[in-house]
């Protein structure tokens, strides 16, 4: 498999790690005023834990730790491989810093 | 058609009519002895007779020419018996001409390059090659395994499942060493291979495979256009199956358009041509694997050259030209020697001017078949016969006075040596015997669909040709010619030369295709004959199946091809069923009463030949395994004796024996006292070390954390550890606080790179938002720790004099850049790991020998040692620090008595989920210290934990011993290890109980801290 690291181009399957769905967002344990969630728990457990396993394009993360070192949103077709989109992460790179809760 | 590839088979009295005498040749020397290729034709075919090379089969003297392939000088040399089959040791044959060959195998070449199951079609002949048979014992013709065969009907499909079920126990001791001796392949030659295997990427617009007629037209129109192309070729010279077919190409001979068609490629240099290339496997992105031998055609790889070459090609498209492959015919006696496919004769023929036999009989299902009898006529050879099952005579082979017999082969008589004759059974019942020592066989073609199907493409059967031809490709792969089911030279020229052309475009090649090359388009018309009763047909010759073997798997209801492939073994041999499959499939549909595309196909798999272990490992071997990485005092230390450990990828200096000590003990235990009381060093720089800079670096690393670092002044160090996001302990190690806005972090030395990782994940995934950056800075820094009552002493020699290191000056904790004598700069740290009074020192990594000279010259006074990670060890377990063997993934902080350090006031990773009730629960297993009751005891890790008076088991155990040393301090052995309820049990004696060497003994649960509870040493 190739994918297309938008900092380095095109390059082979060996040089990145693969994490897993790109679906879940870490919850906030802190409420903004600054309270303790009361159901931190249950919302880190999903978080840590629940994953989809989808037959069919689905939302990955992959770092290129052979690379560029930067973590890349794939958009890969889990039954032929097929990569439709690989986006950086919105930290990726030397960017700015990205706003709180910036889409990944 | 053309006549350029004529001859005369030698005469019995005279066995050898060469145009031109070998032995005469003023270029070669030695005197060949010439007799012996008694079915070498005078004339023709593609080999040098300039050329004649020597060569051994088991142990007998022969002689072959340049451009033979082992199996073509063996049939030269008329040599029938090759091998003995796997199972029932018969007699076997060369089959074919190609890849596919599943009876000729043998152990090429001696001693530690004996390789094993080398197929004698694909190896190309040179000078002094030595080949052994396989299977058989004493010798091929003698072999006493021979009597499996009289006891066939026990060796029917599923014999090993059902005879050696019971008693398990004896499978292992009895059953499987004897199969294993009675049915067995070649032998590897248990030495480590003196050759080198390499390893290789290239990058193509387009990718053909193969180079008949087909490839050929395929790479010349994408060439000719300018794209980037790469010819595969697995043979040693391109053509494919024209090296082999007498006919026209663009009114030309064949072989004149061929030596054309190479001198045009030759001349674009954006083709590059890759002979004795495999192409073995498809994967994702266009990828495929291939292998090219590069040096299988010598005896001994020329220096500095490898063996072989494991390619992978990526390729914007690719044309898959690879032809196809003759089907045999399962009737019985279909087996012996001198049975052969029909193709293979005429490749025998035309391009090795070798004549398989002198009577050639024919048994074909199909039109192609015949052409083998036109061109043993050729040839001059006798055609015994035709038995065309269909009963005609084709078009275009009615005036070459063959004669036809209608039915078919239901017997084929001789032995050892080969066919004596063969029974003709018309379609009456009524039966002829014919004399023949060769009986060429034609079941018509299959398409080579193997590398359109390594994806989960399922091939698709086409009843007109009787045959699968590829399903769906994998992007951007075609296939055409035979290969796609066109069978006729026209057809592959112009669909090699389209597809070409359209690839070629596609990657933005602008030039022209140039014209399709015109071929002959011949008919090809076939009527399957699936099975002929009688006696043993096979199906799998490599294996030993038979139309039988398959007929019984259905009847026991192993009906789908999975279950018969499994259950017969059919197909699973190292030919994996090339020539098989699609006959046992066909069998199966005829004994199910479905049709061919109902039954299916198995799943085809890469690779498509066999690739050697050495081949996929390349240079991976043996020291070079993995990479290595050395510390920047290695050479250092290596000079001075050290014993090196591997820990993940570096090489660790262990202890410094010196002379006169007995063990690894005795050195170790020196170590640590010489540290304890006076001064030691150690490297220390595998730890993994990031630079964190930024405005926001002190909150990144509260997220990170448990413990807090904001707080954190500048010019301070201080320890903390990372949880997962479940929870659980992940990491630790001191991170220091440069400047207000720059944290140097360190990590253990085996998380140094996934640390990195995560932290990359935190600061560009979790908090994008934050203002904070990260570089690795592992490999920039060499990193001492100096330790023991003299190190500030040492380390006054060491700085310029200006430097304060008094307690005041340089307190515990406390981190600073200092000058050195000679005015190099250093960052020191003052932190311990021993427990002792200690500093960290750090220099660019290219100052870590000087560094480490001037540590021993500093320290000389102090008689300063230098000390390995094993007394490292013992002196993080005196002071009960904990590491990696407690650092498990599955302890909590709290497990590790670290509990306090979890910050109530702040999010961290891991924080929330380390409150789950399981990770909180009081019975934990948590840290402690063990001693043993009787003090001279050796303690053992992983020993486990039991209640005095329990019976050992999962009920009573307790936990284990996770980290053990001798204590040169305490003087006796010491562990940490990880007990229930742990630390409310300081001063009970339970048992280290270690069933794997019989172990069981009274231990003392204690504090973890053995040396120095107060601390005092370290502040001191
Ligand atoms: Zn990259």
């Amino acid at each position: 498999m190739r994918i297309a690291c938008p900092f380095c181009g095109e390059r082979e399957l060996g040089e990145f790690t693969y994490l897993g769905d790109a679906a879940p967002k870490r919850p906030l344990a802190f409420a903004a005023d600054g309270a303790e969630q009361p159901d931190a728990q249950d919302l880190f457990f999903d978080y840590v834990y629940l994953r989809d396993n989808i037959a069919g394009d689905m939302n990955e993360r992959w770092y290129h730790g052979g690379g560029c070192r930067s973590w890349l949103t794939v958009t890969r077709n889990t039954t032929t491989h097929e990569i439709k989109a690989v986006r950086a992460a919105p930290g990726a790179g030397a960017q700015k810093p990205a706003k709180a809760g910036a889409i990944s | 058609m053309s006549g350029t590839r004529t001859g005369r088979i030698s005469g019995d009295a005279a066995p050898l009519a060469f145009n031109e005498n070998p032995a005469a040749d003023s270029r070669q020397s030695r005197s060949v002895p010439a007799g012996t290729q008694s079915h070498r034709l005078s004339s023709g075919g593609q080999i040098d007779r300039k050329h004649p090379l020597g060569f051994t089969f088991d142990g007998k003297k022969m002689v072959g020419f340049a451009g033979d392939t082992l199996a073509s000088a063996l049939v030269a040399n008329g040599v029938k018996l090759v091998g003995r089959s796997f199972k029932y040791h018969r007699p076997r044959g060369i089959l074919t001409a190609g890849a596919e060959e599943p009876n000729a195998l043998v152990e090429l070449r001696g001693g530690a390059r004996r390789e094993p199951n080398t197929r004698a079609t694909t190896a190309e002949l040179y000078d002094g090659l030595a080949a052994q048979s396989q299977n058989r014992w004493p010798s091929l013709r003698h072999d006493v395994m021979a009597v499996n065969s009289l006891f066939s009907p026990i060796f029917v499909a599923g014999f090993y499942y059902k005879t050696f079920m019971w008693p398990a126990k004896l499978w292992e001791k009895l059953y499987e060493p004897a199969i294993r001796r009675a049915a067995g392949l070649g032998k590897a030659s248990g030495e480590a291979d003196p050759d080198h295997y390499e390893k290789a990427w290239a990058h193509c617009d387009v990718l053909v495979v193969g180079s008949g007629p087909a490839g050929l037209a395929a790479a010349l129109a994408a060439g000719r256009a300018g794209a980037r192309v790469i010819l595969a070729e697995e043979d040693s010279r391109l053509g494919g199956r024209l090296l082999s077919e007498t006919g026209e190409i663009d009114g030309k001979p064949v072989a004149e358009w061929l030596a054309d068609a190479q001198r045009e490629i030759a001349g674009l240099t954006n083709i590059r041509i890759m002979t004795r290339t495999a192409v073995f496997g498809v994967y994702d992105g266009g990828t495929y694997g291939a292998l090219e031998r590069v040096n299988d055609h010598v005896a001994v790889p020329p220096a500095h050259q490898p063996r072989q070459r494991l390619w992978r090609i990526v390729a914007k498209h690719a044309v898959v030209a690879a032809g196809a492959i003759e089907r045999p015919l399962v009737f019985p006696g279909n087996d012996r020697p001198g049975v052969m496919m029909a193709s293979a004769v005429r490749s025998y023929i035309n391009r090795f001017a070798a004549m398989p036999g002198r009577q050639v009989a024919l048994f074909t299902n199909n039109d192609d078949g015949w052409r083998t009898a036109e061109a043993v006529q050729r040839a001059g050879g006798a055609v015994a016969g035709v038995i065309d099952s269909r009963g005609v005579v084709p078009e275009g082979y009615r005036g070459l006075n063959l004669r036809l017999l209608s039915g078919v082969v239901s017997e084929v008589n001789g032995g050892v040596d080969g066919v004596r004759g063969i029974v003709v059974r018309d379609a009456g019942g009524r039966t002829q015997q014919i004399e023949a020592d060769c009986l060429a066989m034609s079941g018509g073609w299959n398409p080579n669909v193997a590398l359109s199907s390594f994806q989960r493409g399922r091939p698709a059967w086409r009843d007109d040709i009787a045959a699968f031809v590829p399903g769906q490709c994998p992007p951007g792969m075609v296939m055409v010619g035979a290969a796609g089911g066109d069978f006729s030279l026209a057809a592959c020229l112009r669909e090699g030369h389209a597809a070409g052309a359209v690839a070629a475009k596609d990657c933005g090649a602008k030039g022209m295709a140039g014209e399709v090359p015109r071929g002959d388009d011949e008919g090809f018309a076939i009527k399957p004959l699936w099975h002929v009763e009688g006696g043993k047909a096979f199906v799998d010759f490599q294996h030993d199946v038979t139309a039988s073997d398959v007929k019984l798997a259905q009847r026991e209801g192993f009906e789908s091809v999975e279950h018969l492939k499994r259950y017969t073994t059919l197909g699973m041999a190292t030919d994996q069923g090339k020539l098989s499959n699609v006959n046992g499939l066909a069998l199966m549909a005829e004994a199910t009463g479905r049709d061919i595309a109902d039954t299916g196909t198995t799943i085809y798999r890469p690779p498509y030949a066999p690739v050697a272990i050495g081949a996929l490992a390349g240079h991976h071997r043996d020291e070079n395994f993995h990479a290595w990485r050395l510390t920047p005092s290695h050479h250092w230390a290596a000079a001075r004796g050290a014993v090196f450990v591997d820990t993940g990828l570096w090489k660790r200096a262990q202890w410094y024996p010196v002379a006169g000590e007995k063990d690894w003990l005795e050195s170790v235990t020196r170590e640590v006292l010489a540290v304890r009381n006076g001064v030691g060093f150690c490297d220390v720089s595998t730890l993994g070390k990031v630079d964190v800079r930024g405005p926001d670096a002190g909150t990144f690393l509260d997220r990170l954390y448990i413990n807090t670092f904001s707080s954190l002044a500048v010019g301070k160090a201080r320890y903390g550890l990372m949880l997962r996001e479940d929870g659980l302990v992940y990491d630790d190690g001191t991170t220091s606080r440069l400047a207000e806005d720059h944290y140097f972090l360190t990590t253990t030395t085996a998380k140094a790179g996934p640390a990195m990782q995560h932290l990359e994940f935190c600061r560009q995934v979790l908090w994008p938002e934050l203002d904070v950056q990260l570089t690795s800075v592992t490999d920039q820094w060499a990193q001492f720790s100096i330790a023991g009552p003299n190190t500030r002493d040492l380390l006054k020699n060491l700085c310029d004099p200006s430097e304060d290191l008094s307690n005041e000056g340089f307190p515990f904790m406390g981190v600073r850049e200092v000058a050195l004598r000679g005015g190099m700069r250093a960052r020191l740290y003052r932190i311990s790991f021993s427990g002792e009074m200690a500093f960290e020192i750090g220099v660019p990594a290219r100052y870590g020998e000087a560094m480490a000279e001037n540590l021993m010259r500093a320290g000389a006074e102090f008689d300063v040692t230098p000390y390995g990670t094993e007394a490292l060890g013992v002196m993080r377990i005196e002071k009960g620090h904990v590491a990696g063997p407690e650092l498990s993934g599955t302890t909590t902080a709290d497990d590790l008595g670290l509990g306090k350090m979890m910050s109530k006031k702040k999010d961290y990773i891991g924080r929330a989920m380390a409150g789950r009730e399981a990770l909180i629960a009081p019975d934990r297993q948590v840290v402690v210290g063990i001693k043993p009751v009787n003090k001279a005891n050796r303690l053992r890790s992983g020993a486990h934990i039991i209640p005095k008076g329990a019976a050992p088991g999962p009920d009573t155990d307790q936990g284990y011993l996770t980290s053990v040393c001798y204590s040169p301090m305490l003087g006796h052995w010491i562990a940490l290890a990880l007990v229930e309820r742990g630390r409310e049990r300081h001063g009970e004696i339970v048992r280290a109980y270690d069933p794997l060497r019989g172990e069981d003994m009274e231990v003392e649960i204690t504090s973890p801290v053995f040396y120095d509870p107060e601390g005092g040493r370290q502040r001191g």
